[in-house]
């Protein structure tokens, strides 16, 4: 350190060798080992990913490489019985599709409400309170989740729909669960989302008479909106791939059924959220804790099954960012 | 001066953060139809006092006042008071200009709208722009984002966004601040011509603005012995800045101090 502080230290006689040596590009050992670690833990999670797609879509590619398996009747059959080698995957994708939605009509207005009124209505004081509350619900472990669903959730469903509709496994209390299971995560990331928007806005809107609700919803909210449709995406990424709950309270067997029963008999298809119905995830956690062998087609089929489930959730990104990028206001 | 010609009375106001005293004693009468200005140093009160007006200090959890400010005989601080309905006829400019991340036109159109305009209102638009002294640098690009503008139209929209509400009293907080000497020139000009409809109270950290836009100055210091702004003189503007009643006003406006 010594010998950099005279050197820094300028002399009035010094030449221009002198001056030329000072300014000279320094090796800097240590900036250089933290960027590089940096680049490092970067460096991984994209790696991770990679693989991650590698060995889904190398297995997957056995799969779809079987004679037994067509990709016509991958995604237009409406059986998945590996047993009988019939492989159309809509029974699973619809079922995910339905504890999906039903899980987002639950945790998208919930999770939306509570951060407008953490981040607009609260005082400091409940806030306090209210945040520390909702993160405690974000811990708990997902399997407890999942037997809330079917000790709680079901029979209440049960009771209000009468036990001779509601079956004992069914995506409609799946579903529900999922969505108090993610209004945390809607509610903590809107919160943010919220929170970020410049005071300098409300302070326009409440000087031009507006009252708290107007400010909120119509200069905040959608001031706040790219955000706010981030953490709708992450929350419906996380319940399409949520899998305990559904895994204990939705069924365990593909909801099968006919094309012709989605305008005949509703009831039979994967669409009515009162019978049990098994996911994607589901069917995988489930396949996959059984004793089937390595290298099988039912093996295989679940990492396609695992494919779909990434590309689904791809798209959903994709998708949103373009949403996002049209709809946005900027400040700032 | 005749009596009853005030747009707004503050009697024996004080205004607190917490057990903080920011601003005490102030008794103030604005006239109606003229500018008003209040200088005075950093944290001697000013944006707090003028914020009182408008009840916008209700905003700040902890800040709460004694006394009242009277409006047309009605304490705007009564329990029965709304003050979303004071802010609809006080409106508000503020130091940074800040137009809502929405179009040129729904800037001006929304404050409208929530405060129930059932009439034209691309004419009300225009309108307001035009009296803003903004339509013909805008009158084409009404759907671009009022961020695209630069900073002083941005304030001259702000401006316009609080006349298409058609307050009565408009409260400038540092309007001109973050602006440079010719935008700052056309908002003073503005103000001249916006006094024939309303009344305009500013905040100004600029003696010459003070001096050159404004009728009445209110000269505000910090009191060194409790932190506490008070009021230490107040008087048409031509007498204040010409022979200042107070010694303290002198030095402040000679810029020996401030």
């Amino acid at each position: 350190m010594a010998s950099e502080t005279m050197a820094n230290t300028i002399v009035k006689t010094e030449t221009k060798e002198d001056v030329a040596r000072s300014l000279a590009k320094k090796m800097r050992p240590r900036e250089s080992l933290i960027q590089g670690f940096l680049f490092i833990c970067g460096a991984i999670s994209i790696l991770t990913t990679v693989g991650i797609v590698y060995e889904l879509s190398k297995e997957a590619l056995l799969f779809f490489r079987d004679d037994r398996v067509t990709l016509v009747e991958f995604f237009t059959g409406s059986q998945w019985q590996p047993a009988i080698e019939q492989f159309g995957i809509a029974p699973l994708v619809l079922s995910t599709l339905v504890t999906s939605t039903i899980a987002m009509f639950v945790a998208l207005p919930l999770g939306l409400a509570s951060a407008i009124y953490l981040s607009e209505y609260a005082s400091s004081r409940v806030r306090s309170i209210l945040k520390p509350v909702l993160e405690i619900l974000a811990g708990v472990p997902t399997v407890v989740y999942g037997y809330f669903a079917l000790t709680f959730m079901t029979p209440l469903l049960r009771n209000i729909f009468g036990s001779d509709v509601v079956q004992i496994f069914n995506t409609a209390s799946a579903g529900i669960v999922v969505g108090i299971l993610i209004v945390p995560l809607v509610s903590s990331m809107s919160e943010d989302a919220l929170h970020a928007v410049p005071d300098s806005l409300r302070q326009a809107s409440y000087g031009l008479g507006a009252t708290k609700l107007e400010t909120a919803v119509r200069v905040v909210l959608p001031a706040a909106l790219s955000g706010i449709t981030a953490a709708f995406v992450v929350a419906i990424s996380r319940a399409i791939g949520e899998t305990m709950v559904v895994a204990i309270a939705a069924g365990a067997g593909p909801r099968n059924f006919e094309w012709s029963d989605v305008t005949q008999n509703y009831s039979g298809t994967p669409f009515n959220p009162f019978t049990s119905a098994e996911t994607m995830t589901g069917h995988i956690v489930r396949i996959s804790g059984g004793d089937i062998s390595y290298n099988s087609i039912d093996y295989n089929s679940i990492f396609a099954i695992g494919l779909m489930l990434f590309f689904i959730t791809l798209l959903l990104n994709v998708f949103s960012r373009r949403i996002v990028e049209r709809f946005r206001e900027v400040y700032d | 001066m005749m009596q009853g010609n005030y747009a707004l009375q503050a009697k024996d106001l004080n205004i607190y953060y917490g057990s903080f005293r920011a601003v005490k004693d102030i008794e103030l009468n604005i006239h109606t139809n003229k500018i008003t200005s209040f200088i005075g140093p950093s944290g001697c009160g000013k944006s707090t006092l003028l914020r009182a007006f408008n009840r916008m200090n209700d905003l700040i959890e902890i800040s709460h006042m004694k006394g009242s400010i009277e409006y047309k005989g009605k304490n705007l601080y009564d329990s029965d008071v709304d003050p979303v309905e004071v802010r609809r006829r006080i409106g508000m400019v503020f130091q940074k200009p800040n137009p809502f991340p929405k179009s040129i036109y729904d800037n001006i159109a929304w404050g409208a709208k929530i405060n129930g305009f059932r009439g034209n209102m691309d004419e009300l638009v225009e309108e307001s722009l035009r009296s803003a002294a903004l339509w013909d640098e805008v009158k084409d690009k009404l759907d671009q984002s009022g961020l695209s503008l630069s900073g002083g139209q941005q304030q001259r929209l702000c401006i316009a966004r609080t006349i298409a509400v058609k307050p009565e009293i408009i409260l400038m907080d540092e309007p001109c601040s973050a602006l440079d000497p010719i935008a700052t020139l056309k908002i003073e000009e503005l103000m001249r011509q916006l006094q024939e409809e309303y009344t305009i109270v500013i905040v100004t950290h600029n003696m010459q603005q003070a001096a050159r836009a404004s009728d009445y100055t209110a000269f505000l210091n910090m009191d060194s012995s409790d932190r506490a702004g008070y009021m230490v003189e107040f008087n048409e503007t031509n007498e204040m800045f010409t022979s200042p009643q107070n010694q303290e006003t002198e030095d402040y406006i000679t810029g020996r101090f401030g």
